[in-house]
């Protein structure tokens, strides 16, 4: 199993570990719940440096990407990201992944853990048959970046302690509380450069760091440091999953894989079908206008029962309709909330399903994506 | 360091048992909910079920997973606790009082021989 440069200070603060991706990563440090609510609350800090980080550079850099990706890159201004997928021939998703343009000409992309070997495997073949081959320069990061994600409503209050302006490269600002929501910018730290983004996964307002790996142990500590008057505790992979699951974020291996795509699963909006042509777009032109098999819907359980899990059977009017993907106790709400796919023609919030749990039925409902919104 | 009462009797997979003659009352010990943290889910079997020892017959639900209670002797379930049920952090707050999970009346109290002391059960989780 691979382990993060953080690894010794997980072990420090005492974390349960698990694997995860093939990585032995923290799972918890106090309690799933604990670390949770301290994030809906105050803040949390999370170890990310799991996650791969791909460069991708030069002159054909753009039109590449607008290939290989379903979102519109040629949207971003240096210092901005967004959210995309990455799809094969059929529609069917490798990974989802965020994609910031640093420069004019550079880009970085954050991608799933379990996903980077296949991802950098993928995007190799598609520059090797690309007329861009030339033109761009496609580098593997991975294992020389550490990241950080701190989350939470009173990050805000110490962020700029822990990172001092001016950026010295992407979004033009003069400290990190100004970035606005998917910006990026570059600050010194340690005599290096970090990149700061405004952004998360946990529907709380927060921000994302990523240095080089030898300095992430600094980065972790001085955030720790800076953050621990406002109540910020570190937090581990099973409340990341909890928070993502209330506002329905996906996970790949969950709501997304290579049969599954974009459209089903509700991310549509991440798909800019009038771009041009893109691998994938025929079948997600398709299914745009003629519709889907399956649909991903959230559901929360009426009766009293255990928490939903993955590839629990859904039922509705007594026969099998689909799986669950994504399921938990819900830490904010205290009740079971779930994620999975059903036909389109049940797809509405307010149809009644069933949920089969060790045998037995549990009643559930379609609920209005997400389950949880934060405080405006 | 977890609670570990000198006067119960421990199975390996982390249940405890209070033996009162031919009645036991089962439970998950004070290291098994530190493991599990946040319980928020109990299944309990129903009055009257014969379980054997070692059978699957609860199940114990954190945020996370779903795990397995085995009973540690074999007999009639006499009773179950529905406070339990009804809020599964006591499984968490009072994992040898109130977060009891049912009694047994033993078809075989000698099997309560093969369980641990709490000695050898502390020397098991490290204790």
């Amino acid at each position: 199993m691979k382990r993060t440069p953080l690894f010794e200070i997980h072990q420090q603060l005492g974390a349960k570990l698990i694997e995860f991706g093939g990585w032995e990563m923290p799972v918890q440090y106090t309690s799933i719940v604990d670390e949770h609510l301290t994030v809906r609350k105050a803040a949390g800090l999370f170890d990310i440096s799991h996650m791969g980080e791909f460069f991708v550079s030069g002159s054909g850099a753009e039109s590449f990407l607008n290939h290989a990706l379903t979102n519109d890159v040629r949207k971003l201004t240096p210092g901005l990201g967004q959210y995309t997928l990455c799809c094969n021939e059929r529609g069917g998703v490798i990974d989802d992944l965020y994609v910031y343009r640093l420069t004019h000409g550079e880009y970085l992309l954050i991608v799933n853990a379990s996903r980077i070997d296949t991802d950098f495997e993928w995007l190799q073949r598609l520059l090797k048959s690309s007329a861009q081959r030339g033109q761009v320069n496609l580098h593997n990061a991975s294992d020389a970046t550490g990241a950080v994600a701190v989350q939470g409503p009173r990050v805000i209050e110490f962020i700029d302690a822990c990172f001092q302006g001016p950026a010295s490269g992407g979004a033009a600002v003069e400290k990190p509380s100004t970035l606005q929501k998917n910006q990026i910018a570059a600050f010194n730290f340690h005599g290096a450069r970090v990149w700061v983004s405004r952004t998360g996964y946990t529907g709380e307002d927060g921000f994302e760091v990523v240095s080089p790996a030898e300095l992430i142990s600094a980065v972790w500590k001085t955030i720790q440091e800076k953050g621990q008057p406002c109540g910020l505790k570190p937090a581990g992979l099973g409340a990341r999953d909890t928070l993502r699951t209330e506002v329905c974020y996906p996970l790949y291996g969950h709501e997304l894989d290579e049969q599954t795509t974009p459209i089903e699963a509700g991310v549509g909006f991440f798909v800019a079908l009038d771009k041009g042509e893109f691998m994938g777009r025929p079948t997600l032109l398709d299914q745009k206008t003629k519709g889907v098999s399956k649909k991903l819907v959230a559901f929360k359980m009426t009766d009293k029962s255990a928490p939903p899990r993955p590839h629990y059977p859904i039922r509705a009017k007594g026969s099998a309709v689909g799986e669950v993907v994504s399921g938990t106790q819900s830490p904010s709400l205290g009740l079971g909330i779930g994620l999975g796919y059903v036909p389109p023609e049940l797809a509405r919030p307010q149809t009644p399903l069933e949920i089969e749990i060790r045998g037995k039925c549990a009643g559930a409902v379609i609920v209005p994506k997400p389950f949880y919104r934060k405080a405006v | 360091m977890a609670n570990v009462p000198a006067d119960l009797k421990y199975a390996k997979s982390h249940e405890w048992a209070r033996i009162q003659g031919t009645e036991a009352t089962i439970g998950i010990t004070d290291h098994a909910q530190h493991e599990l943290t946040d319980v928020v889910f109990v299944e309990l079997p129903e009055v009257g079920k014969k379980v054997k020892s070692g059978d699957a017959c609860a199940v114990v639900e954190s945020v996370k997973t779903a795990s397995d209670v085995y009973a540690p002797l074999s007999g009639e379930v006499t009773a179950v606790n529905k406070a339990v049920v009804d809020n599964p952090a006591l499984v968490n707050s009072e994992p040898y009082t109130g977060g009891w999970f049912y009694k047994l009346n033993l078809s075989n109290p000698a099997e309560a021989n093969a369980l641990m002391t709490a000695d050898q059960y502390q020397a098991q989780i490290g204790g």
